[in-house]
């Protein structure tokens, strides 16, 4: 399987005809990419950690002083960055578990023989194919008490979605939700239809009931997959930006990478602002790694 | 915002201009402090104003002028029903059409913190009740930005919001527009900028019926209004500063701000602002003319979004949510302010 990887060049082709080996191909092909990497996402990330250490302003030509650790002490000092983070938490717990609830569902619901069920499919993905900024535009419309369509099929008068400072945190994730749960779905779907057939054959021959069926069959052999929807919207949670930001300016909506956007580029802290990105990009590394984690536990099994 | 562009070294100094050109003798003197002068009442330059612009209200003239309005109105209040000669009678027309059953509401504020929005807002109530932000020299701010005047004003801006329409929570420009297309609002704070969206036809239904007026004064008679707009500079790093000061010359002559303004142009020009044509050519130029030379700013300082960023997290949640005593709010302010301006040394 392992000399797949690297094909052999076909001594008669033209590449081989101007002397290059396989070699050379290869790098051809990496080396760009690689450079591309370290220029745009290797280098600015390390410049960045040396800027997190001083009090540079990208607005200003004052040269930036180093001022150590002040930066990352007063950050985790601050209420207010906690806060924000106590938001953001709330904010991937409730968008996440409520996509997986929907997305999963969804895909249960066409894991059958259905007709049109390719039709069907390809829409309910439509949303997650549209710009954030978009959806965010186009349900703080929807959600509008005075016009919107979402009060008046639901008659709930002028109930107010956004401006109320409790409700608009979830406004916010069932929008993502209405979003990102087809993401779910297509890899749930994807999942549940690699399940052997025989198993619940086998299953039935048993008598096992439908609830044993989905929990000692379905979900084991989904889960890995789904751990792997779930890592992906989990990050995209954590760094929600767009949505949050066009819906709505509650301070109980200002998730970390508001905060973030508004010291860097409204406040123009920028020594400030790169410790700010390096204590999430930490954090969500650590999620992150707990949820590998499991997942190569589940696979083991 | 002058101040941090003059504190990175960006801009050319034009006190020289300023005076050769007599600068301060054709602009509303107001335009030239804030749009020019950093840092503030030091007499240098930065640039020169350049489009005026200020927070000014529309309102819903047919509602205003209909005659059982105005008579309900009066049999209530017990005086006329017009335009707004002061805040207290803001608050009472707001009050007045605020009918929630009619789907029709009282008044459409500024109420975004994503930028400086509400803070423009804030600031009308502020400046016309003869509050500060702070001292611009010192950069005193405790008794100031928290001071009684700063603490009723707070609290007409926060009466204000039990005026408006359902869900007025993230609203700035667009949205007060829509206040009054959408048949919405009696009366709505906008900037000059996007009043003639509301005299043009084809984006409002209402424009034969929509008025304007200029910020009015407080309790102690104080009018103010907040500024927006901007000034034009001339970059340091220019190659062509030569050029940049031959066309700044042409365009502060009067001919030319005249002709700019009948192009649409809102101009600082004082003479052109004074002149009986400026001021009949549209239906809000009369109100631009008695705000711009009754502007403020907020901070011109290089840390002014910081401030902004306070600002928004003290005053958001007691407006929209709420939260807090107005003298809460602003004491919590005026500290968070304080260290700020300790953290880049303006204060000791």
């Amino acid at each position: 399987m392992v000399t797949a990887v690297v094909t052999r060049l076909d001594p008669a082709s033209r590449a081989a005809s101007r002397g290059m080996s396989d070699l050379s191909i290869r790098n051809l092909f990496i080396i760009p990419t690689i450079l591309f990497l370290i220029v745009f996402n290797v280098f600015p990330l390390i410049y960045s950690l040396g800027y997190s250490f001083t009090d540079f302003r990208a607005s200003t030509n004052a040269p930036a002083n180093f001022v150590g650790l002040q930066n990352y002490r007063e950050l985790l000092n601050d209420p207010f960055i906690w806060n924000n983070f106590a938001i953001t938490a709330q904010y991937v717990i409730v968008s996440v578990v409520g996509q997986v609830l929907v997305g999963f569902g969804t895909a249960m619901l066409l894991n059958r023989d259905i007709p049109l069920k390719g039709l069907l499919t390809t829409l309910l993905l439509l949303p997650m194919m549209l710009s954030m900024a978009v959806v965010g535009l186009f349900w703080k419309l929807l959600y509008d008490p005075s016009f919107g369509i979402i009060n008046y099929a639901l008659g709930l008068g002028t109930f107010e979605w956004l401006a109320n400072p409790k409700m608009a945190l979830y406004a916010v994730a069932l929008t993502d939700i209405w979003m990102w749960s087809p993401f779910v779905m297509l890899l749930s779907l994807a999942g549940l239809s690699a399940v052997p057939k025989h198993l619940y054959e086998a299953a039935a021959i048993d008598r096992a009931g439908p609830f044993y069926t989905f929990f000692r069959i379905t979900l084991p052999l989904v889960a890995p997959i789904l751990m792997i929807a779930i890592i992906f919207r989990t990050m995209e949670a954590f760094k929600t930006f767009d949505l949050a930001y066009v819906l709505t300016s509650q301070p109980t909506t200002e998730v970390i990478s508001i905060r973030l956007y508004k010291m860097a580029f409204q406040e123009w802290q920028t020594g400030r602002s790169c410790a700010l990105a390096y204590i999430v990009l930490i954090m969500v590394l650590a999620i992150t790694n707990i949820y590998v984690k499991y997942l190569n536990k589940v696979k083991e099994r | 915002m002058a101040g941090r562009g003059v504190g990175s070294g960006h801009y050319v100094d034009l006190t020289k201009f300023v005076q050769d050109n007599k600068v301060l003798d054709t602009m509303a003197p107001a335009t030239v402090q804030f749009y020019s002068e950093y840092p503030g009442k030091s007499g240098k330059y930065w640039s020169i104003p350049a489009e005026g612009d200020a927070v000014g209200w529309s309102y819903r003239k047919d509602w205003f002028e209909d005659p059982k309005e105005m008579e309900a109105f009066k049999a209530k209040y017990g005086y006329d029903l017009a335009p707004p000669k002061d805040w207290k009678a803001l608050r009472d027309i707001a009050e007045f059409f605020h009918r929630p059953d009619e789907k029709r509401y009282g008044i459409a504020i500024y109420t975004d913190n994503s930028y400086d929005a509400m803070a423009m807002g804030f600031e009308n109530a502020l400046f016309s009740f003869g509050g500060e932000l702070g001292d611009p020299v010192t950069y005193q701010v405790e008794g100031i930005i928290n001071s009684d005047k700063a603490i009723a004003a707070l609290d007409a801006y926060k009466e204000l919001y039990k005026f408006t329409p359902p869900g007025w929570a993230k609203t700035f420009f667009v949205e007060n527009n829509q206040a009054i297309t959408e048949n919405l609002a009696a009366m709505s704070m906008n900037y000059f900028a996007f009043f003639p969206a509301l005299i043009n036809e084809a984006t409002n239904p209402n424009a034969k019926n929509t008025g304007f007026f200029a910020n009015p004064p407080g309790p102690g008679g104080d009018q103010f209004a907040a500024l927006g707009g901007q000034g034009i500079s001339i970059v340091s790093y220019s190659e062509n500063q030569e050029e940049a000061f031959k066309f700044l010359q042409w365009f502060i002559k009067d001919e030319t701000q005249k002709k700019w303004a009948e192009l649409g142009g809102y101009t600082c020009n004082k003479a052109v602002l004074e002149s009986a044509e400026f001021q009949n050519a549209t239906p809000y130029n009369k109100a631009f003319y008695d705000t711009m030379f009754k502007v403020k700013d907020f901070w011109a300082v290089p840390e002014y979004a910081e401030l902004l960023t306070a600002l928004n997290q003290r005053v958001y949640p007691a407006v929209v949510g709420g939260e807090g005593t107005s003298k809460e709010t602003l004491d919590a302010l005026a500290a968070d302010w304080t260290a700020t301006f300790k953290k880049y040394g303006r204060l000791k």
